[in-house]
């Protein structure tokens, strides 16, 4: 099994992790063996299993529609790398 | 539990145990590289504390007792990077749910233990913080992920510690590092603050010396917690009372499949020996076929990765963490503080989950991992109607060489072969020390059904009555 560069590229994009074009082979290189290990479930016959999504199959709780969280806006924006009058800040997206 | 007598008899305070472990961590912690941050004023108020309830008898059994916190648990106002450069300047600004326990029964915390970066790892090795060391040989790695709380225990620079285990991250480096370590059923302890790898396979538990601390931490660390809706309403046990149970009829099974050729010889021998006096003991050895153990670590590097992949999708550069400088624009802010902020094995496993979820293979690869999960869980379930517990090696070998396996992911997944299938299934088990091969420590993995921490207790306390492997000390840190 094996990715080519725009294939590693197009992951990259879509987990938004900027690649550097030098590193390409390595990641082609070790996504392609760990791609190789993982090829092996494709050799069970798995057709009349039912998925298992979760070790304990529990049913979501429901909790009464109350406030139980305090507003901590401050003590959380402290570890913001930037923030102005409560908002969090990013580069212009509307222009 | 030795300590917790000397603190009750008044022969030692606790801020006479603390500094003696705060010191040792000073001295010992530019070999080993064990600890990431050390909260010496934290713990010294908390012994304070600990030894006003020691004075006026309100104290519990692990009041006063010092603990390491793997750096993976929210602790209020302290650095909690995860062995990440993303978090290198996060202040956790609550306690997770275990320390918030922990700090309840009077514990001291000591501060924060290395691991592997987001606990992607067998080795410590892919730590922002470099690897912590194996204290048995300091060329050699502690395992991992939870690898600084396993050397920390180890060479004594801890009374215990706490860790998280999602393929085998407590148990390995227990094994490798010659200590306890229990990876309680999936639900048992709250993940609420434990910084998400993947959601249904993480699990926190403890790192210990003995069976025995280990039954009293966890007696501690469970219980239900409403912020946490995976944690699982159930009463907990009280460990201690069933340690001493006797185990004759207790039904052992041994997987087949957990010696394997993948096995070091020295390590079957050695594991043999240890059954062999459960044996004399009185407990009935059985044979049993996992037969789809081969496929769990394959299953797993597509679980895991999924899930990994989503939850760290939220380290942006926006509201935490790492932040790239002069950002273009908002794609740019996102691409570059990511890939400047995460670690190599960090990024290989967000590309497998984001590939394996993507448009077009999610049945092939996803859907096929969730029904391999549930044939792995199906072995387990047919095994436990033939036996009470399932015994074998906790890794096919010792603790390697720093940099062996680090060019090769493959070679380091391959350390988790007896472990992660655990995960999988969502079942309690524990390593605890075997013996040794070339001077390095063995472990011995004990599995059982759900929520039969009790029983896996009581068997690994039988055997430490049997054997005195979990009472060596590493060279120098006597």
């Amino acid at each position: 099994m094996s990715l080519d560069k725009a294939q590693i590229e197009k992951i990259a994009w879509l987990a938004r992790l900027a690649m550097i074009e030098d590193s390409l082979p390595d990641y082609q290189h070790d996504l392609g063996n760990i791609l190789e290990l993982v090829e092996q479930i494709k050799n069970v016959d798995t057709e009349a299993v039912a998925p298992l999504a979760h070790p304990v199959e529990i049913m979501a709780r429901l909790r009464r529609d109350e406030i139980t969280e305090t507003d901590q806006r401050e003590k959380f924006q402290q570890l913001a790398p930037a923030v102005a009058e409560g908002h969090y800040l990013v580069p212009k997206v509307i222009e | 539990m030795e300590l917790s007598q000397l603190l009750h008899t008044g022969e030692l305070s606790s801020e006479e145990l603390t500094a003696h472990f705060l010191q040792r961590a000073r001295q010992f912690n530019p070999a080993l590289n064990a600890y990431i941050t050390l909260t010496e004023e934290l713990a010294l108020r908390q012994a304070q504390a600990a030894d006003k309830r020691l004075a006026d008898k309100t104290a519990g059994a692990l009041t006063g007792i010092p603990i390491a916190h793997k750096d993976i648990f929210c602790l209020d106002g302290v650095r909690t990077s995860c062995g990440s450069k993303m978090l290198d300047n996060f202040i956790a600004p609550y306690n997770a749910t275990v320390v918030e326990k922990c700090n309840q029964a009077g514990m001291v915390t000591l501060g924060k233990t290395n691991m592997d970066e987001f606990a992607m790892g067998s080795s410590n090795e892919t730590s922002y913080y470099g690897p912590a060391k194996n204290p048995w040989h300091a060329e050699y790695v502690p395992g991992g992920s939870s690898g600084g709380s396993a050397s920390a225990v180890a060479a004594r620079l801890a009374a215990a510690a706490t860790g998280t285990d999602t393929g085998g991250s407590i148990r390995q480096p227990a094994a490798l590092c010659g200590v306890c370590g229990l990876k309680p059923t999936y639900g048992r302890i709250s993940r609420y603050g434990i910084i998400a790898f993947a959601s249904s396979l993480d699990q926190g538990g403890p790192l210990a010396q003995t069976a025995e601390d280990a039954a009293l931490l966890l007696g501690v660390m469970a219980g239900h917690d409403p912020r946490d809706a995976t944690s699982v309403d159930r009463p907990v046990e009280d460990y201690l009372a069933s340690l001493n149970d006797d185990i004759a009829g207790l039904k052992i099974g041994l997987p087949k499949q957990h010696f394997d050729e993948k096995l070091d010889d020295d390590i079957a021998e050695k594991i043999q020996d240890a059954i062999r006096q459960l044996e004399q003991a009185g407990a009935i050895i059985k044979d049993i076929d996992l037969p789809n153990t081969a496929l769990s670590i394959p299953a797993y590097y597509v679980v895991a990765p999924a899930e990994a992949s989503s939850n760290l999708a939220r380290y942006d550069g926006v509201r935490f963490g790492h932040r790239c400088d002069d950002p273009q624009d908002l794609a740019d802010l996102y691409c570059r503080s990511r890939a400047e902020g995460f670690g190599r094995e960090v990024k290989r496993r967000i590309m497998i989950g984001t590939y394996v979820l993507s448009a077009g293979y999610y049945d092939a690869y996803y859907l096929k991992a969730q029904k391999l999960r549930r044939l792995i869980r199906d072995d387990f379930q047919n095994a436990f109607r033939e036996v009470d517990v399932i015994i074998g090696p906790s890794s096919p070998t010792t603790a390697f060489k720093l940099n062996e396996r680090t060019n090769d992911p493959v070679s380091m997944y391959l350390s988790d072969i007896y472990t992660a299938s655990v995960n999988l299934a969502g079942l309690p088990a524990i390593s605890i020390p075997a013996g040794f091969s070339r001077r390095l420590p063995i472990g011995l993995q004990i599995i059982s059904n759900y929520f039969a921490e009790a029983r896996i207790l009581n068997v690994a306390h039988k055997y430490q009555q049997l054997s005195d492997w979990h009472r060596q000390i590493p060279g120098g840190y006597e």
